[in-house]
């Protein structure tokens, strides 16, 4: 067994340094009727090749994004990774180290997670982040739960707008707690019937930009509402490079900043691991969930970093704690850190109008389709069109002639009734003979 | 000066008494980075958690040794919050609350009777 | 004499004047570690590393909607970036490195075909909604991965979707309120029991979803103490939170009573199942009683613990909980795979969704990756080597330092306390930091808080005997110079690391948690 050292022989002498006749001596506290003797039920050893070919031929049978016309996002974007990122996440000190526990000797992981800390305050507009949650959803029900502490209101008011997935889990865990969601009707744009539905017991309205519909939305206006009503604004951002190019959150009046960062450095995995952005105002910093970096100096007077603020926390505060959250997303932080220092304000303005251009191309592409309905009026990379047919049979119809057109509005939320809703983003990495794959062949299953 | 078995002080002044964390408390918490104090007309029921400290390994709430309503809390320890282990208790009080029963302030221990429960923890 | 150096080069080392280390350099370097700078404090505003095409659009169809003052993010060249990360990187301890014995963190050997296999584009370059005829492969993964996860566990159904293993215990908490819900108990049913032993995970999470924790006292045999739950037990418990192995490496000789009481109460038995590398292939979760566990794929299977994240914490469940799990979650059609992503499509009584897709993929490729290599014969060989390494080290440190509990074996990491550094004045923290100078990362320390200066080591099975002599050498050495009055060594400690100790005090008390331009620069940043 290639992944344990220990000789037969380095068995027997430590058995012996122990005083132990063999093994079995030393799970003599588990209870007889719960030993089991031989092995379960499931394959033997496997070396390598054996262990590649299996777990190849399972990929092999997957449609990867990038070798077909692919036009999916939804809250998950395909873009184009520098391959420095990759080599750099793999290095053994980073690959293979902890939560930085002994900060003597994890300076590399918390100096580039001050330096993530600090991308995400500036890109989301905010003045802190912490050093990320588990994904944009997760992030979303956390702002939630903080924001009825900060304000002692028990009421969540969730934009049409949001991403039904996150709606959903957010409500699962915050529901539990009592915490009450007032989740608006779907709406491509949704900002009055959010401003109406604020009232004195709000703690928070959720709002997302761009959102579900790909719609780009001033936020000052839902700020303004809901400041003047006591709650606090949280903006959800599921392509966190639309930041690069829209005005940030924190610019149009954000009090909490929940976005999914996967966007920048992480692939789109199948849905995970991805990483949650979470920033906020300074004054709101003790009631934020997550864990924080921050500056100070070592016994010498050298700068350092440390694991701060961490009372917040579960290890430390128990039942009282600010969440349940042990973990931060690690690597998939510095993937994002990395890439980001690679774009700088720069590369990521100009990869931020590079989606735009190709998302517009599509969009006219597709607009000039008899039959297809553009929804949303401004847009940054996605956009949503209504069909003729029921999209979720259009888009099977497409994959089955190798090509991924979108995401069926229906697939996120089957009982609002937009069956014929198709969400289509393009990024960066989109070429012009794709989009002309997918307009062509959307026309040719439209008119049969 | 009262004290309970939380290690909370008393010091009553007419009918209103300043509260704090003892030195016990503030020395087994180490160095003390946060303290938040409730704001001036909160009402407090004995045994309430009225006020957070926090040091760098531990977080504590800080409960109402008297009932009454809060005159004041120590705005200056938000910006000072070594204050509680320099002057525990002096200069680091956490609130002045106006007792509605100032005789319940006599049932709590007094200097001798506290240093005699710390000798048994 | 024709081989004389003839430019003046010694070629032996000098004759040291003295042996002080204490030798500051000029520039703050030290040989190979760099004194790297933050990335906002080099000239790199304006400047990028990657090579893009001219946008033909300036974004101005999109109004006042577009981003105008700067963002205030530098960019780095790509040999800027490496060198950056690569000298943050040596900052680092590393399991690579050597041992990591973090106590209840399972540091094991993250085998690279896992890393592999995770890169295959079938796996990363998959979209979670695309239709699922194009993503056969992947489902047929998690359903794999699903079979391995309940069969080594002998428990009927897995959710796999939390995202961390305090995720998991959020998704096995919520699956036991539906049960209780169901049943119409989940108004009378408050209260969860813990242990006074638990991760701090185990109360935070009882109480985000809403219950009150009572805590349950420990024996000093350190096991949970059966009659004070008995007592705690009844109408008003909805579960307890028990660690099998518990937080101080011991199995709970008394579990099967402990989960008959449970059932018997009406309750159910939530194990967190962080310590499951302790017993995989030797004992199975189900057998115990346990109606859910979270399994640590970062733990236990061996995918990289990443600097802190990401993590994964499947969830199996029993009978009884099954029917709960959240969405979505993959069925075996026999004609395919499918994946069920609304609850509402096959069982109505699923608590919810726990995050926006299907968790983490990436996780779930990795562990079946490292399950497949070693198979059921080597998951019980894991075992095997993880318990009897952590009883080797405890047998060859227990005549100086003192085991926490001396009696009896551990499971897979040794306790000790600090009652031998007594009149020292050499404390569990400082004996850590002294580790660090000898090479070694310390253990967990200061927990389980039921045991006084608590460290708690945890070798894992993937260590030779090799590195484990070594590692109790530096132990026996440090703690025969702790006990000869080496003090110095110790209060002062680390003196070789990148840093000296660390003012946490002064982090707390005014956070600086981002870099900001100096006041009266003109940086284009905030």
């Amino acid at each position: 067994m290639r992944y344990l050292p220990l000789t037969p022989d380095d068995r027997e002498a430590m058995l012996a340094a122990i005083g132990a006749k063999s093994i079995d001596d030393l799970f003599i506290d588990v209870p007889q009727a719960a030993r089991r003797d031989g092995f379960v039920a499931l394959p033997r050893v496997a070396g390598e090749l054996e262990v590649e070919r299996a777990l190849s031929a399972m990929a092999g049978k997957n449609a990867t994004a990038s070798i077909v016309p692919f036009f999916c996002g939804a809250g998950a974007y395909k873009h184009h990774v520098p391959a420095t990122v990759d080599h750099v996440i793999q290095r053994s000190e980073f690959l293979t180290s902890y939560t930085p526990y002994q900060p003597e000797i994890a300076q590399g992981t918390l100096q580039y997670l001050y330096e993530f800390q600090t991308q995400v305050a500036n890109l989301t507009g905010m003045e802190v982040a912490n050093a990320s949650l588990y994904d944009g959803s997760t992030a979303m029900a956390e702002g939630v739960l903080m924001a009825t502490r900060v304000t002692r209101r028990n009421k969540a008011v969730i934009s049409g707008g949001v991403h039904p997935h996150y709606v959903k889990a957010t409500e699962t865990v915050v529901h539990a707690v009592g915490v009450e969601t007032q989740a608006l009707t779907a709406a491509v744009d949704a900002e009055d019937a959010v401003i109406a539905a604020i009232d004195k017991d709000t703690a928070c309205v959720v709002v997302q930009t761009p959102n579900v519909f790909g719609t780009a939305t001033d936020l000052t206006k839902i700020a303004e509402a809901a400041h003047a009503a006591g709650a606090l604004l949280i903006v959800v951002v599921t392509e966190a490079v639309s930041m690069g190019l829209l005005k940030s959150p924190g610019e149009m009046g954000a009090d909490i900043v929940a976005a999914e960062g996967q966007s920048i450095g992480n692939a789109l995995n199948f849905g995970g691991p991805y990483i949650g952005l979470f920033a906020t105002r300074e004054k709101l910093l003790r009631q934020t969930p997550g864990r924080y970096c921050g500056e100070t100096v070592d016994a010498d007077g050298r700068r350092g970093f440390v694991l701060t603020l961490s009372t917040r926390e579960q290890h430390i505060r128990r039942d009282k704690a600010t969440s349940n959250i042990c973990t931060n997303s690690g690597l998939c932080c510095l993937a994002f850190t990395i890439h980001m220092s690679l774009l700088g304000e720069t590369g990521l303005r100009q990869m931020a109008l590079l989606n735009h251009e190709k998302a517009v191309a599509t969009r006219d592409a597709l607009a000039a389709i008899p039959g297809v309905e553009v929804l949303t009026p401004r847009f940054f990379n996605e956009f949503a069109v209504k069909l003729p047919k029921n999209a979720a049979e259009v888009v099977q119809t497409l994959a089955d002639n190798g090509i991924l057109a979108g995401v069926p509005y229906s697939r996120l939320a089957p009982e609002a009734g937009l069956d014929d809703v198709l969400l289509v983003a393009a990024t960066e990495t989109t070429l012009d003979a794709d989009i002309k794959i997918l307009a062509g062949a959307l026309a040719k299953v439209l008119a049969a | 000066m009262r004290f309970t078995k939380d290690h909370e002080w008393v010091r009553l002044e007419g009918d209103v008494a300043t509260v704090g964390i003892s030195k016990h408390a503030a020395d087994a918490l180490g160095d003390v980075v946060f303290v938040e104090t409730p704001e001036a007309g909160k009402t407090v029921s004995v045994g309430d958690s009225f006020a957070v400290v926090e040091s760098v390994k531990a977080a504590s709430d800080v409960y109402a040794p008297v009932a009454g309503e809060v005159v004041e809390g120590n705005a200056a320890l938000a910006s000072a919050p070594e204050t509680v282990n320099a002057d525990p208790e002096g200069e680091g009080w956490f609130a002045k609350i106006k007792v509605s029963d100032a005789s319940a302030v006599e049932a709590l221990m007094d200097q001798a009777a506290y240093d005699a429960y710390l000798t048994t923890l | 004499m024709s081989t004389m150096n003839t430019v003046g080069r010694p070629t032996a080392p000098n004759a040291l004047p003295d042996n002080d280390y204490k030798h500051p350099t000029l520039t703050g370097a030290r040989g190979l570690l760099q004194d790297e700078h933050l990335i906002f404090e080099g000239e790199g505003w304006g400047k990028t590393g990657v090579d893009l095409p001219e946008p033909a659009t300036d974004g101005s169809d999109l109004g006042d909607l577009v981003r105008k003052d700067p963002i205030g993010l530098p960019g780095l060249s790509e040999p800027e970036a490496m060198r950056h990360y690569v000298r943050l990187s040596q900052k680092n301890h590393a399991i690579d490195l050597a041992i990591y014995p973090l106590g209840s963190c399972t540091m094991k050997h993250n085998p690279r075909l896992n890393e592999k296999m995770a890169r295959l584009p079938g796996f990363s370059d998959i979209h979670p909604l695309q239709p699922q005829s194009t993503v056969q492969g992947a489902l047929e993964l998690m359903d794999n991965l699903a079979h391995w996860l309940t069969t080594l566990t002998g428990m009927p159904a897995v959710a796999l979707s939390p995202k961390a293993g305090a995720h998991g215990e959020l998704c096995g908490l919520m699956a036991i309120r539906a049960a209780h819900e169901a049943k119409g108990e989940h108004e009378q049913r408050r209260k969860v029991l813990v242990p006074t032993s638990a991760h701090g995970t185990n109360p935070a999470t009882a109480a985000f979803v809403g219950y009150s924790v009572v805590e349950v006292a420990q024996t000093d045999d350190g096991r949970v103490d059966v009659a004070d739950l008995a007592s705690k037990l009844g109408p008003d418990v909805a579960a307890i939170m028990v660690t099998n192995p518990n937080t101080c490496g011991l199995f709970e000789r008394d579990i099967l009573e402990i989960s008959r009481l449970t059932h018997e109460a009406g309750a159910y038995f939530y194990c967190d199942g962080a310590n499951f590398n302790a017993i995989v292939g030797r004992v199975r979760p189900g057998d115990l009683g346990v109606d859910a566990m979270h399994i640590n794929l970062h733990k236990t299977f061996s995918t990289p613990h990443g600097g802190g994240g990401p993590g994964a914490g499947p969830v199996v469940l029993s009978e009884a909980l099954a029917p709960f799990a959240p969405a979505p979650w993959v069925v075996n059609t026999g004609e395919g795979y499918k994946l069920v992503e609304r609850e509402e499509d096959e069982a109505a009584q699923a608590f919810g969704r726990l995050c926006a897709f299907q968790g983490q993929m990436g996780m779930y490729v990795r562990a079946l990756s490292y399950m497949m290599s070693h198979g059921s014969d080597g998951l019980r060989q894991v075992a095997e080597d993880a318990v009897l390494n952590a009883n080797y080290i405890k047998a060859r440190l227990s005549d100086l330092m003192s085991a926490a509990f001396p009696e009896g074996p551990c499971m897979h990491e040794a306790l000790f306390d600090d009652e031998w550094l007594k009149g020292t004045d050499i404390t569990t923290l400082d004996f850590a930091k002294a580790m660090i100078d000898e090479g070694f990362h310390p253990m967990t320390m200061y927990f389980p808080l039921v045991v006084h200066g608590a460290m708690l080591i945890e070798p894992t099975e993937t260590e030779s005997k090799q590195e484990l002599d070594r590692f109790i050498n530096a132990m026996r050495l440090l703690a025969e110079a702790a006990k000869a009055g080496d003090v110095d060594r110790f209060k002062g400690a680390p003196f070789h690391a990148p840093l000296r100790r660390l003012d946490e005090t002064r982090a707390a008390r005014s956070p600086r948690l981002r870099w900001s331009a100096p006041e009266g620069s003109n940086i284009a940043a905030e």
